[in-house]
């Protein structure tokens, strides 16, 4: 029960940064525990050469399971490892943050009869025992979890899990036939990673100026604009807005967006959901601009303003203008 | 067709939440608040029913809670489901996400529903998880996080009219936005981007209580006692404690917006924000 399967996600040719600081952390803990680390990789054969799969190695997996099916759903994976778990008797599942490992992680858990821990920002090893620690009640406080019987399944939060590079390099791939269960076969994907909206670069900036529904309209990211302009800086958005159709989805923050750490994030509209937050906490300085002074950004905001966005974004624009110009 | 909508109270946004720390349990008094998500839910159902693309026969909501969670199906039904399935038990109490999905699963199956909605998240404990949960028990197709569904026609059984429908689902994956066909019945958790939910009328309010509702406990749907509860959770929560503490920012009430700004550009030019 010491071994511990990492679910690694990739895309056109390269694995999810996610899932790639999933095997570095696996490997440690598995380490630690007296076992190996193994991945799972599921998709078209064509698109998982062995030379790919192989450099997990570099990441500490020592064995890659590669099972050709249909990319990019949680449930033909379930299946996979599942049967990879119960006849290798490994003991825990792991998956870095983002929006597959949650549903992949959730079905196994179900599939397993098994505990499950979600939003872990970092586990350790315990009387030879994996326990996890997880913020809970909006970050007010942390927890540990203990996997008291069967299957230990761990998701990580966003960015929890570091990628270490450094081991020896490549992991032996092996090749394994699934039979699917017939529901994991009724979804079928139609299209894949369309993206909705203009390209901006966010990811170099070291200004963003970031837009959530507390503009009230997709007009508002105008004035957002403006003031980004001046400062010399991008705009940035939340998921909400961008769902929406406010803004380009390839400026969006957090657990299914981009992640950032600029010199400089100006909220403005954000309430600071933790979905927000896993993607620009690590920013040096936080200002928000939010009319609810019960917002959770003004937790973890350097400089909190509580205001009408509409009446103060102008008016900063014109002082910073004014500031720079002088 | 039947569709079931899992709802579930939740703190008030305005009630401090506090883990009970004897128990590791979240204090649960002082709820009284319908999961915002879950909305979200009931009204995707409605839409579904409203829109004539397919003949929804009724919407049952369901939740599972003590006594109180009653509130929750009365929102649900005040926006417009049909009646509702309360799942209470004292031998629930404490269950973890596995135990929790597993009985929900059990009564949802009790209804054959052709298709479960939930809303994405709830804000208090677990999020994301119980749709995939409850999908793999009822071993059902399931997609999370969608944000627009749109029905459409699949060939299959007519008689029994079961898998002749297909959602035609949208929702932000890792690397853009995935279009997927889920064939029903299914279970899909949806966004808040997915809709507006409507406002219960008033007549909507007042006759919730009258709509029909079944109470059941773990007896009546078959629910193993084993595999549910505080001391069967395969999962424990323990030792609180508080999060490494960041040095409060600063605030400004904004009073005199010239003001502010002033002091705004002087904290930015403090820091060297402004070169």
């Amino acid at each position: 029960m010491s071994g511990i399967l990492v679910y690694a996600l990739h895309y056109e040719g390269a694995f999810n940064k996610n899932s790639l600081g999933a095997v570095s952390e696996g490997a440690r803990l598995a380490g630690e525990l007296g076992g190996e680390c193994h991945v799972l990789v599921l998709g078209d054969r064509a698109g998982l050469p062995d030379d790919l799969c192989a450099s997990l190695g570099r990441y500490g997996a020592a064995k890659v399971f590669r099972v050709e099916g249909p990319e990019g759903l949680a449930q033909p994976v379930v299946d996979a490892m599942a049967k990879i778990i119960a006849d290798d008797g490994l003991g825990y599942a792991l998956f870095g943050g983002g929006l597959l490992g949650f549903e992949i992680g959730a079905g196994l858990t179900a599939r397993l009869d098994a505990g499950v821990c979600m939003e872990v920002t970092s586990v350790r090893v315990e009387d030879g025992k994996l326990v996890s620690e997880r913020p809970i009640l909006g970050d007010s406080s942390v927890s540990d979890v203990h996997y008291r019987a069967g299957v230990g399944v761990i998701i990580g939060r966003l960015n929890a899990f570091e990628v270490k590079e450094g081991g020896e390099g490549t992991a032996a791939v092996e090749d394994l036939a699934v039979e699917f269960a017939p529901h994991s076969l009724k979804a079928t994907m139609v299209s894949r990673g369309e993206q909705r909206g203009a390209e901006v670069n966010i990811e170099d900036a070291s200004i963003l100026i970031a837009g959530g529904r507390g503009l009230g309209k997709a007009e508002g990211f105008e004035a957002l604009e403006d003031l980004a302009g001046a400062l010399g800086g991008a705009v940035a958005a939340t998921r909400a807005v961008v769902d929406a159709g406010w803004y380009s989805y390839s400026a969006q923050i957090g657990q299914t967006g981009k992640t950032v750490s600029p010199k400089l994030y100006l909220a403005a509209g954000i309430s600071g959901a933790i979905q927000h937050k896993v993607g620009m906490m690590s920013s040096e300085n936080i200002v928000a601009i939010n009319k609810d002074a019960n917002a959770p950004i003004f937790e973890f905001s350097d400089l909190g303003i509580v205001g009408d966005l509409n009446k103060i974004v102008p008016k900063l624009t014109e002082a910073v203008k004014a500031r720079k110009g002088g | 067709m039947k569709i079931c909508v899992l709802v579930k109270e939740v703190p008030d946004a305005a009630v401090e939440k506090r883990i009970n720390p004897s128990t590791g349990r979240l204090d649960r008094s002082g709820e009284k608040n319908l999961n915002p998500f879950d909305t979200h839910a009931i009204e995707a159902a409605m839409q579904l029913k409203e829109g004539g693309a397919v003949q929804v026969d009724e919407v049952v909501a369901v939740t599972m809670g003590p006594e109180t969670a009653v509130r929750a199906l009365h929102k649900a039904v005040s926006l417009g489901a049909d009646r509702s399935l309360h799942l209470t038990d004292e031998a629930l109490s404490g269950s973890d996400v596995n135990g929790t999905g597993y009985a929900l699963a059990k009564a949802l199956a009790s209804e054959q529903p052709d298709l479960v909605l939930l809303g994405q998240q709830s804000d208090d404990g677990e999020c994301y998880t119980i749709g995939a949960v409850v999908a793999d028990h009822l071993q059902m197709p399931s997609l999370t996080q969608v944000i627009k569904i749109d029905v459409d026609e699949r060939s299959g059984d007519e008689a029994s009219g079961r898998g002749r429908w297909a959602l035609r689902c949208e929702r932000q994956a890792e690397y853009g936005y995935d279009t997927v066909l889920v064939e029903l019945p299914a279970v899909i958790s949806v966004g808040d981007a997915v809709n507006e939910p409507r406002y219960p009328s008033l007549k909507a309010i007042m006759g919730a209580k009258k709509k029909p509702l079944d109470t059941k406990g773990t007896g009546d749907l078959g629910i193993e006692p084993g595999r549910v509860g505080y001391d069967n959770a395969r999962a424990h929560c323990a030792d609180f404690k508080a999060p490494a503490a960041k040095e409060p920012g600063k605030i400004i009430e904004d009073e005199d917006t010239t003001e502010t700004v002033e002091q705004i550009v002087t904290w930015l030019d403090e820091r060297k924000l402004l070169v």
